[in-house]
């Protein structure tokens, strides 16, 4: 602990010291609004380490540029802050480096989509056994409110004064045809069986996304009146419908038709991107004898 | 392609291509991880990774795009690998943001980039040398850039030695500038091992006392902890105090800053590295580097025959800038400085704020693909000499 650390305080309640969040419940590195739900999503990830008794040695956490671009501060674990849009590409080389490790993302919609959206469709295609998690907030919290790709249409943003007329991704549809091995998506708040798709997504041996729903009354709910914290938990909550058997291509995602559809879409567990270059050193080695 | 694999004969001389060598020269210093994407005039050194690296138990990728590569490249590094990535002037454009962030969270990492003719697409399967200012200030922010110049294809299996020893010393991105000739000629070289293998400094202390940019040593590097093992560490592109915490205070930008440059700048007289040829008494010198400096010998060799006192330095590392050499030229009281560039007038600008020292510095700048002949230069040094 260092004087900027020492400045900012630890609180009297602390995690143990093995815990992923020990010493990190400060404000320098929690720096998110009270009531967002990027605080579950962190937490839903450490509980699932701490419960498979993983240690630092054993994994990793990658996170991009944005609110929950911060996330990766907030582990006491090899962590890395990316550039915009660039944390599945360096998960990938941590990972093709390390195939021992546990490889965490932990990126909000606009780094993951908008600025990295090539990077998820290959990452997806390749099967790199790493676990996207995106905290999806359809807007774009730190920088100030603008659209973001899964912006619904018509809402408003401070780049979308009159209204979004772009009609927003939809990330488990896209995930699942980009042949992602693993998909679901949780709103937020349902930490239980969010931490139940953590857990699949971290034995799948392969590309794991899990779309994490955390409303931004800050941005999203001032500009377009839907309330504080509460109520737009309250907004997402009556938006949520939960089909586990619903293909991904029709689970629907459309704040104007009020039905977001939450579940496990995918779970299609097939060789993974390391494996098959462990295979492919054995085929090398074996041609130049 | 397959004598490369044979180490055993190392005295053997093997007829290759510069790319091959940069490519080899990376594997015999112990580089396991290659991530890329094709790019003319680069692209045969991501071919011989992709065959050689699973032979010897590494891991070659090709990503979806530049910006990927050497984001993947960063990430190997923080997991222990000796990691690289080869591209050429456009695909260095992109990549330029990442390789900021390679500089801030001091990850050892080599860039091969073959220069071709730009700007834009430009001059695909052709050479140039415009990319030297590219390679010094590819992205935002203050800090110190490492680049050397193959100019042979036994330099492009040696540099990429150098390059990787040098990153994995100093903590940093090293960029190796080759281009579209050097890269793609074919020269016998030799891929012996008489050379050193540096590994980054491991963490200074255990697990529970580590701070990712704490210093210890007088070098200004931090021990590097790496994925995978005991310890816990944080690094972010923000700037950060010695925790590795984003800290906006500008004591902490400037103290981050200037560790950056310093730890290079300090170092220059271990980095940079140059040939000589008869400047002890020359009042001409010819300054180059790269593929253009073939033709300097038999120019200067030449005038020599006739008398003038002429001389040429080649300059094996670009930057940081070899501001010594500039003061040995000046106190060996050299009068003039010809400064020869595949380029409209680059590297001629850091000579040029030497002209205090006493000589005059002109150049032989031009934003051709083909290195100039040694007639050429000899016609142009005659017409210095006389000046």
């Amino acid at each position: 602990m260092t004087s900027s650390e020492e400045e900012w305080g630890t609180p009297e309640l602390d995690y143990p010291e093995e815990h992923p969040l020990h010493g990190r419940l400060n404000l320098n590195r929690f720096i998110f609004c009270a009531g967002c739900l990027i605080g579950t999503a962190i937490t839903s990830i450490t509980t699932c380490l701490v419960e498979r008794g993983l240690t630092p040695k054993d994994y990793a956490i990658v996170s991009g540029i944005g609110c929950t671009g911060r996330t990766s501060g907030c582990f006491k674990a090899p962590a890395f802050h990316a550039t915009h849009g660039r944390a599945i590409p360096f998960a990938t080389g941590l990972k093709l480096a390390n195939p021992d490790l546990e490889v965490f993302v932990l990126s909000g919609d606009g780094d993951l989509f908008a600025i990295g959206g090539n990077h998820f469709v290959h990452a997806c295609r390749r099967n790199i056994e790493i676990n996207v998690l995106c905290n999806n907030n359809g807007i774009y919290g730190m920088t100030g409110g603008q659209l973001a790709p899964t912006t619904s249409i018509g809402d408003f943003t401070s780049t979308s004064p009159y209204g979004n007329i772009e009609p927003p991704f939809n990330l488990v549809s896209l995930a699942a045809a980009a042949g992602a091995s693993f998909v679901a998506r949780w709103p937020g708040y349902d930490t239980l069986r969010l931490r139940e798709s953590i857990f699949k997504a971290m034995d799948n041996p392969g590309f794991s996304f899990i779309e994490i729903l955390a409303p931004c009354f800050t941005q999203y709910g001032r500009k377009n009146k839907l309330g504080d914290a509460v109520k737009m938990l309250e907004w997402l909550r009556e938006q949520v419908v939960i089909d586990k058997d619903c293909p991904p291509h029709e689970a629907e995602y459309s704040h104007e038709k009020r039905r977001i559809v939450c579940g496990e879409f995918v779970n299609n567990p097939r060789e993974g991107f390391t494996q098959k270059i462990k295979r492919l050193r054995e085929t090398a080695q074996s041609r130049r004898k | 392609m397959a004598s490369a694999s044979k180490k055993s004969s190392k005295s053997k001389l093997i007829l290759t291509t510069g790319n091959y060598a940069s490519a080899e020269g990376a594997i015999a210093v112990g580089c396991r991880f290659f991530a890329g994407y094709p790019i003319t005039p680069s692209s045969e050194i991501a071919h011989y990774m992709s065959r050689r690296l699973p032979q010897v138990g590494g891991s070659f990728v090709q990503m979806e795009d530049e910006l990927a590569s050497i984001v993947a490249v960063v990430g190997a590094s923080y997991a222990g690998a000796k990691a690289m990535t080869a591209t050429s002037g456009p695909g260095l454009s992109l990549m330029a943001e990442t390789v900021g962030l390679g500089f801030m969270l001091e990850a050892p990492l080599v860039i091969v980039t073959v220069m071709r003719g730009g700007p834009s697409t430009g001059q695909p399967t052709k050479a140039s040398q415009s990319d030297v200012m590219q390679t010094r200030y590819l992205s935002h922010g203050d800090y110190e850039t490492i680049v050397l110049a193959p100019s042979t294809v036994q330099e492009c299996y040696d540099f990429s030695v150098r390059a990787f020893n040098l990153a994995e010393k100093y903590r940093t991105p090293v960029i190796v500038a080759s281009d579209g000739i050097v890269g793609q000629m074919m020269e016998p070289v030799s891929y012996h091992s008489n050379f050193e293998v540096i590994n980054r400094k491991p963490p200074q202390v255990p697990p529970d006392k580590y701070q990712p940019f704490e210093i210890i040593d007088d070098d200004l590097i931090p021990g590097m902890a790496t994925a995978g093992t005991d310890y816990n560490f944080y690094v972010t592109g923000l700037t950060h105090d010695i925790t590795g915490s984003p800290d906006m205070t500008p004591e902490t930008e400037i103290t981050l800053v200037k560790r950056l440059c310093d730890k290079i700048r300090r170092a220059r007289p271990d980095i940079n590295d140059w040939e000589e040829l008869y400047v002890e008494d020359a009042e001409t010198v010819i300054l180059s580097y790269g593929i253009n400096a073939r033709g300097n010998p038999e120019a200067v060799e030449q005038a020599r025959k006739k008398g003038h006192k002429v001389g040429l330095v080649r300059l094996k590392t670009l930057w940081p800038f070899p501001d010594e050499l500039m003061e040995r030229l000046g106190k060996l009281g050299v009068k003039k400085v010809l400064v020869t560039e595949m380029n409209y007038g680059q590297l001629i600008r850091e000579v040029e704020r030497f002209r205090h020292l006493g000589f005059s510095v002109s150049g032989l700048l031009v934003p051709t693909t083909i290195p100039f002949a040694p007639s050429f230069i000899y016609e142009n040094l005659m017409k210095e000499v006389n000046r």
